[in-house]
């Protein structure tokens, strides 16, 4: 079974700028994978490699197999552009009907119905595009790429014009496809977003992939915080593992335990240390 | 329904939408309007011109293909406005301003895309020319019952113009932004009408430099060459004196005339939209 996307050894340069500088990485599927990085990192490159907007200098990179930007890759993918824009005199039904049409969908009206009840712009069906906010148009971006049932869809900042809301209703979407096996690409600068629904996360760096794995094993212990009669006290150094004993010292000690807390880094410090000083 | 029907049907509802079509209809009655009170005042007062006895000229032919030629020469210029604003932004345009993307990236191809667009625009003009040209020749033929030899060809060949002015402008909308390509292949269009007209200018003036300078513009722009053919086929059967002042003329004189500029255009209109697929296809967006 071929990764939903496979990219190996994938370079791009933009005359002297070398854009990406040999980058690995594969979303399998069902699984949900989030792209992080600073401004020109190589991120919306490499999003765009994957789509077929961009051509690799060198290197390989297949969707569901197929080469991407091929026929056979774009009609297993379904992509939100970072900037994009539907014209303005179609409704929101009439968007998605010509996508149908492009991606050769036979879902019809009730796959159109499903798509915006799925976005919440159910009651904006004959709304036209001009007519609504940038919100609207991101939500109606998302339907868009769901056209006709994609394996992979990739995602460029999807929520960047969404209010705390839309993003709800864009993670919850997130969550029911990776339960569906739709393999996801979230390429997006809200590190909490991503450590929220993404099953493991890639963090690049002036075109190289600096960390890579799951929320959990790219954070660090960061300590044991122990709060006791005397007062709360910052073990540094100490893991869960340690937690059974430090309890155990402190009421041999004589010492009331109130409560104990296991500290790890969060994404955001994961990210901050991978990429430096880097201003995102 | 197809995916070249449905960009064709895209494009098409995109110049309905941004009110292209509603200025070059409004263009267009004027145009008709002043064109149908030129050719019933100029019909109308035939009878009344009296060239001078020793010199030979058929007035009516005269008047029927020199009108038809300026109806020509505005229906080649609406034509091409028509052709360039359908097709300035189609790539480059439509990328800047992100509603490209989208589109791209289902699994029609680029090849089709383009070449969608491209048939969109070549229908919406074909249609377009052979339109005003048939009514201004019904003109013609209601008020001064003159009719031309080959009265479809020349019509036919403003349409393959046209269609070459598209593929021009979709190739420069690869790698030109709408503005520089609007001016691009307006300047063109220009260049060659300029060329056109000093290639008469050097016929009366026994200039073979002035002559040869036209026939090579013609050559490199074919839009040219084909309006020049369809010149010469109205005016084909005005021989002696009349013919010799319709060479004169602005609407007449044809250097590179024939199949072979036929020929020659339909190859360059293939060469042209290969290399705007060709550079589209390598074009990262």
């Amino acid at each position: 079974m071929p990764s939903a996307l496979a990219v190996h050894a994938l370079e791009k340069r933009y005359g002297s700028v070398h854009a990406l500088k040999g980058v690995d990485l594969s979303v399998e599927e069902g699984e949900l994978v989030g792209l992080l990085g600073p401004n020109g990192a190589g991120k919306s490159t490499l999003v765009k490699i994957a789509v077929g907007l961009v051509r690799a200098t060198r290197g390989q990179a297949e969707v569901v197999g197929a080469r991407a930007g091929s026929r056979a890759a774009l009609a297993e993918l379904g992509y939100l552009a970072e900037l994009f824009r539907f014209p303005g005199w179609y409704t929101a039904d009439e968007v998605l009907a010509l996508h149908q049409r492009l991606a050769h969908s036979e879902g019809g009206d009730a796959e159109r119905t499903r798509l915006l009840e799925l976005v919440a712009l159910d009651d904006a069906r004959n709304r036209r595009v001009d007519g609504m906010s940038k919100g609207m148009q991101q939500r109606l971006g998302i339907a868009q790429a769901l056209v006709g049932s994609p394996r992979m869809l990739v995602l460029d900042e999807p929520t960047s014009a969404l209010d705390p809301a839309g993003r709800r209703v864009v993670r919850v979407l997130l969550e029911d496809l990776r339960d569906r096996g739709v393999s996801v690409l979230l390429n997006s600068h809200l590190l909490s977003e991503i450590e929220l629904v993404c099953d493991r996360v890639a963090i690049l760096r002036a075109g190289e992939v600096v960390a890579a794995g799951s929320p959990a094993e790219l954070s660090r212990p960061r300590g044991v915080e122990l709060e006791t009669d005397e007062g709360t006290r910052l073990v540094e150094g100490a893991t869960r593992e340690d937690a059974p004993r430090l309890v155990a010292e402190a009421v041999a000690a004589g010492r009331q335990v109130y409560g104990l807390r296991v500290l790890t880094s969060t994404l955001e410090d994961t990210y901050l240390e991978a990429v430096g000083d880097e201003v995102s | 329904m197809n995916p070249v029907l449905t960009i064709m049907g895209y494009g098409f509802r995109e110049a309905v939408r941004r009110k292209m079509f509603t200025v070059v209809v409004l263009l267009t009655a004027a145009f008709l309007v002043l064109f149908w009170l030129a050719v019933r005042y100029v019909f109308g007062r035939i009878g009344s011109i009296q060239p001078p006895g020793d010199v030979h000229v058929d007035a009516h032919t005269f008047a029927g293909a020199f009108l038809l030629g300026l109806a020509m020469f505005a229906t080649l210029f609406l034509g091409v406005v028509l052709a360039v604003f359908l097709t300035l932004g189609v790539v480059s345009g439509d990328a800047e301003r992100g509603l490209l993307q989208p589109l791209v990236v289902r699994p029609l191809g680029r090849v089709t895309l383009l070449l969608s667009r491209f048939l969109g625009a070549a229908v919406v003009c074909i249609v377009y020319v052979l339109a005003v040209y048939g009514i201004a020749l019904a003109l013609i033929d209601v008020y001064g019952h003159w009719i031309p030899p080959f009265p479809l060809a020349p019509g036919l060949e403003l349409a393959g113009g046209v269609v070459i002015a598209i593929a021009l402008s979709i190739l420069g909308s690869v790698f030109l932004s709408s503005t520089a390509n609007g001016i691009a292949v307006f300047m063109l269009f220009g260049a060659g009408l300029t060329a056109g007209l000093l290639g008469s200018i050097g016929h009366a003036l026994s200039s073979p430099t002035i002559e040869h300078a036209s026939r090579d513009v013609a050559w490199a722009l074919p839009f040219e060459a084909l309006y020049q053919d369809g010149l010469r086929i109205i005016s084909s059967n005005a021989s002696g004196v009349t013919g010799f002042l319709l060479q004169l003329g602005p609407f007449g004189g044809a250097f590179v005339h024939g199949w072979g500029v036929r020929i020659w255009s339909l190859g360059y209109l293939c060469a042209a939209l290969a290399l705007a697929v060709f550079l589209f296809k390598r074009r990262d967006l």
